[in-house]
């Protein structure tokens, strides 16, 4: 690949995505709570929904932490703690791959309730039904790449895309030199993947930063709110 | 102890002839928005009926409400705290929106536009969800009206449990009555318990329940935690919406638009006071017969100097106190005990409470003898049976209701003598253990009901809250966003313009 479209897209590009991520999320949270929601279709029709959506949410939250701790712990913490190279490899493509599937099943399911049911077809927005198949490809590319994995499964090329998102991360400016000579679908899965990052906020992906954890801990069921103690307290 | 004051509110079934003014003025003000077309903050609902959404009393089947775990405390019935997360990707309590009804409008367009055709045009019903044609509506609002449908499926009604229901589907021996509904403002409600988003509060000033439409992220959690389903999730929006008991209007003073448009003058809205430490005390009571008396035990008499004392203590402003004295809620929940919740088995210890109607002498006992007790019918030879109304009111404990039905037979009887014989019978008062005084109070509240005595609402306090003159120009309400109302033609976050849903009329 041409040097310098590499460096643009995977030295410059993640840049442009992860700072409209954050800069988007907040100004969505600041100035537009209103949109801020799940965006659930459940009301109004249930069918191919309950299976989707669990499958499609257990298996994307696998995959998600999988990649954010695969990618961006740096390698050294790992040799000191001894894990192979093969053995973190083998997990990301087994525990991956299942994760991807199940995932990949139940997107399937929703992607294809919302171009088919006449209901939710007419309640969806051009985000709604984008971000999805967006989604939808994504876990395909991902799939796909477990085949190439399996060829190569001594943790080599898995260490060149921990170092690239390192680099990344820690402003290394040669950072994307690390996926020269990468399978191309590596590269358009972390170029789509990185889309998807770019679009976040202007999703209903942004629901995933509200998990109600809160919920909990908080100290028993009910909740009283007064204006009084504004003034006062 | 902890005083807290409460705006509750009574609904005098005996008056309520379903007109429904109450919903249509509710929903002409609340609900007449694209995504909230389905929900009615008010309904009223024929009884015996199945009800809106369907079968909602059903809390085998919605979880609704809390149940009582062995070891003597309360958790939702859906489930605890993280068997409400784990349901959050899919919630199997949720009632599709086919179980309330598919929204829709009419064609009327083509009335006007259709051509020439053979035969007469027609306005047909097309799906305010999809845009498509509709063929056959199945179910709507109000499906029952006037015991509409069969009654081997009206019958499906919860509140006949332990009654011999087969006599009531003859023609003779029928009998029905009216339920308006509309959200109870709990004490001790499910929604905000099973709210993994914290957006649901109970407000301390006056114990009206809201969402928080900012914090709400549409989990749809409440919606199957209300036993009365009472809360609704906007699908246009994503988030769920409910009856706001019309705050504005009662934070000025003024009575709820369903209350104010009563034509029957069935409505009475007054402030209770409450102990607001002893709620999860008398929402744990071990037999469901016991909660209507615990959720008694638990209001405060507000003529008692020591519950006045530790009310300002416990900050009630003077004029809620005042009010409070004169609160036609404690006149008919306490004093006259005419008065029942909807459902105290619920376990949400609710603040909208009914007055059980009086009914025709049944066939049956017409064609024997009538049961009479000195000269007033036996209330057990009327035509709703008690236990339906026990099963409604007192989760099964038909003595109360006997007891409040025989008192308001008593009014009458008093009152025909006093007006019509012209002789005031005190031994009618004393015999339902009231007194001539107390029947002829009754009789000016709930008879009569005047506008001043059907609503004692104080004004509320936002001078202590806000600092008014920063509120100055301020753009009120508006759906989030501050000033900007979401009406611009595009939205970079997502959510669709709003915009009227437009009825393809010409395809046709």
């Amino acid at each position: 690949m041409n040097t310098y479209l590499n460096h643009l897209l995977f030295g410059i590009y993640p840049y442009i995505a992860l700072a409209t991520l954050v800069v988007g999320t907040i100004i969505r949270f600041e100035r537009e709570p209103y949109s801020w929601r799940a965006g659930s279709s459940q009301l109004l029709r249930c069918k191919q929904l309950v299976w989707g959506s669990i499958l499609f949410h257990l298996g994307v939250l696998f995959v998600l932490f999988g990649h954010i701790v695969g990618l961006l712990v740096p390698i050294w913490v790992f040799d000191s703690l001894a894990v192979k190279h093969e053995w973190k490899q083998a997990l990301a493509v087994f525990g991956g791959g299942f994760a991807g599937m199940v995932s990949f099943i139940g997107a399937t399911m929703l992607l294809h309730r919302r171009l088919f049911d006449p209901r939710i077809r007419a309640n969806s927005a051009f985000a709604d039904t984008g971000i999805l198949l967006l989604l939808w490809a994504q876990l395909a590319l991902g799939l796909a790449t477990v085949p190439i994995s399996l060829s190569h499964m001594n943790g080599e090329q898995m260490v060149k895309f921990m170092a690239w998102a390192n680099g990344i991360f820690t402003f290394n400016p040669t950072a994307s030199l690390w996926l020269d000579g990468s399978h191309w679908i590596f590269r358009v899965h972390i170029f789509l993947g990185l889309t998807i990052f770019l679009l976040f906020p202007f999703t209903r992906l942004p629901h995933m930063l509200s998990v109600p954890v809160r919920y909990i801990w908080r100290g028993g069921y009910q909740i009283v709110r007064t204006r009084r103690s504004l003034i006062n307290g | 102890m902890k005083i807290r004051a409460q705006i509750g509110k009574v609904l005098n079934l005996d008056k309520c002839i379903g007109c429904h003014t109450c919903s249509v003025t509710c929903k002409n003000v609340w609900t007449s928005r694209e995504g909230m077309e389905y929900a009615w903050f008010n309904n009223v609902e024929t009884k015996p009926g199945i009800g809106y959404p369907k079968d909602w009393e059903n809390q085998d089947r919605w979880n609704g409400g809390w149940v009582r775990t062995p070891s003597g405390s309360i958790r939702p019935k859906m489930g605890g705290k993280w068997r409400v997360l784990a349901n959050i990707f899919a919630n199997p309590d949720l009632p599709e929106i086919d179980d309330y009804y598919e929204p829709f409008t009419y064609d009327y367009a083509h009335l006007q536009k259709g051509g020439e055709s053979k035969a007469f045009p027609t306005a047909r019903p097309r799906s305010l969800i999809s845009g498509e044609r509709m063929e056959k509506i199945e179910w709507g609002p109000n499906w029952e009206e006037i015991l509409g449908g069969e009654f081997s499926k009206r019958s499906r009604d919860y509140n006949f449990e332990g009654v011999q229901k087969e006599i009531y589907g003859q023609f003779e021996n029928t009998f029905m009555m009216y339920l308006p509904r509309l959200c109870e403002h709990c004490l001790n409600p499910t929604c905000v318990a099973a709210c993994p988003s914290g957006a649901i509060y109970k407000r301390e000033e006056d114990g009206i329940v809201l969402i928080d439409q900012e914090s709400c992220r549409g989990w749809r959690m409440c919606v199957s935690g209300c036993p009365y389903k009472k809360i609704y999730y906007n699908w246009k929006t994503g988030k769920s919406e409910k009856c706001i008991f019309c705050y504005p209007r009662i934070e000025a003073g003024q009575p709820t638009v369903c209350s104010e448009t009563c034509v029957g003058r069935i409505r009475y809205l007054g402030v209770m006071l409450y102990d607001a430490d002893r709620i999860e005390e008398a929402a744990s009571a071990e037999n469901v017969e016991d909660l209507y008396q615990a959720q008694l035990d638990i209001f405060l008499d507000p003529n008692d100097p020591a519950v006045i004392e530790q009310a300002r203590k416990d900050g009630v402003p003077e004029n809620w106190l005042e009010a409070a004295r004169h609160s036609p809620i404690w006149k008919m929940a306490m004093e006259w005990k005419v008065a029942f919740p909807l459902h105290p088995e619920y376990r949400t210890l609710p603040m909208v409470w009914y007055v059980p109607p009086l009914s025709p002498i049944s066939a049956a006992a017409e064609a024997g003898d009538i049961a009479t007790n000195n000269g007033m019918p036996d209330i057990r030879s009327l035509r709703i049976p008690l236990k339906y109304l026990a099963n409604l009111l007192t989760a099964g404990d038909e003595e109360p209701v006997a007891d409040c039905l025989e008192r308001m037979l008593a009014m009458r009887a008093y009152m025909r003598a006093k007006t019509i014989e012209g002789v005031t019978e005190e031994a009618i008062a004393a015999k339902v253990g009231l007194t001539g005084v107390q029947i002829e109070e009754m009789y000016k509240v709930m008879a009569l009901a005047d506008y001043e005595d059907r609503f004692v609402i104080p004004t509320g306090h936002r001078e202590d809250a806000e600092d008014m003159y920063d509120e100055r120009g301020a753009c009120g309400f508006s759906f989030g966003n501050g000033c900007s109302g979401g009406s611009t033609p595009a939205n970079l976050f997502g959510t669709n313009p709003r915009k009227k849903l437009q009825t393809p009329t010409e395809v046709f």
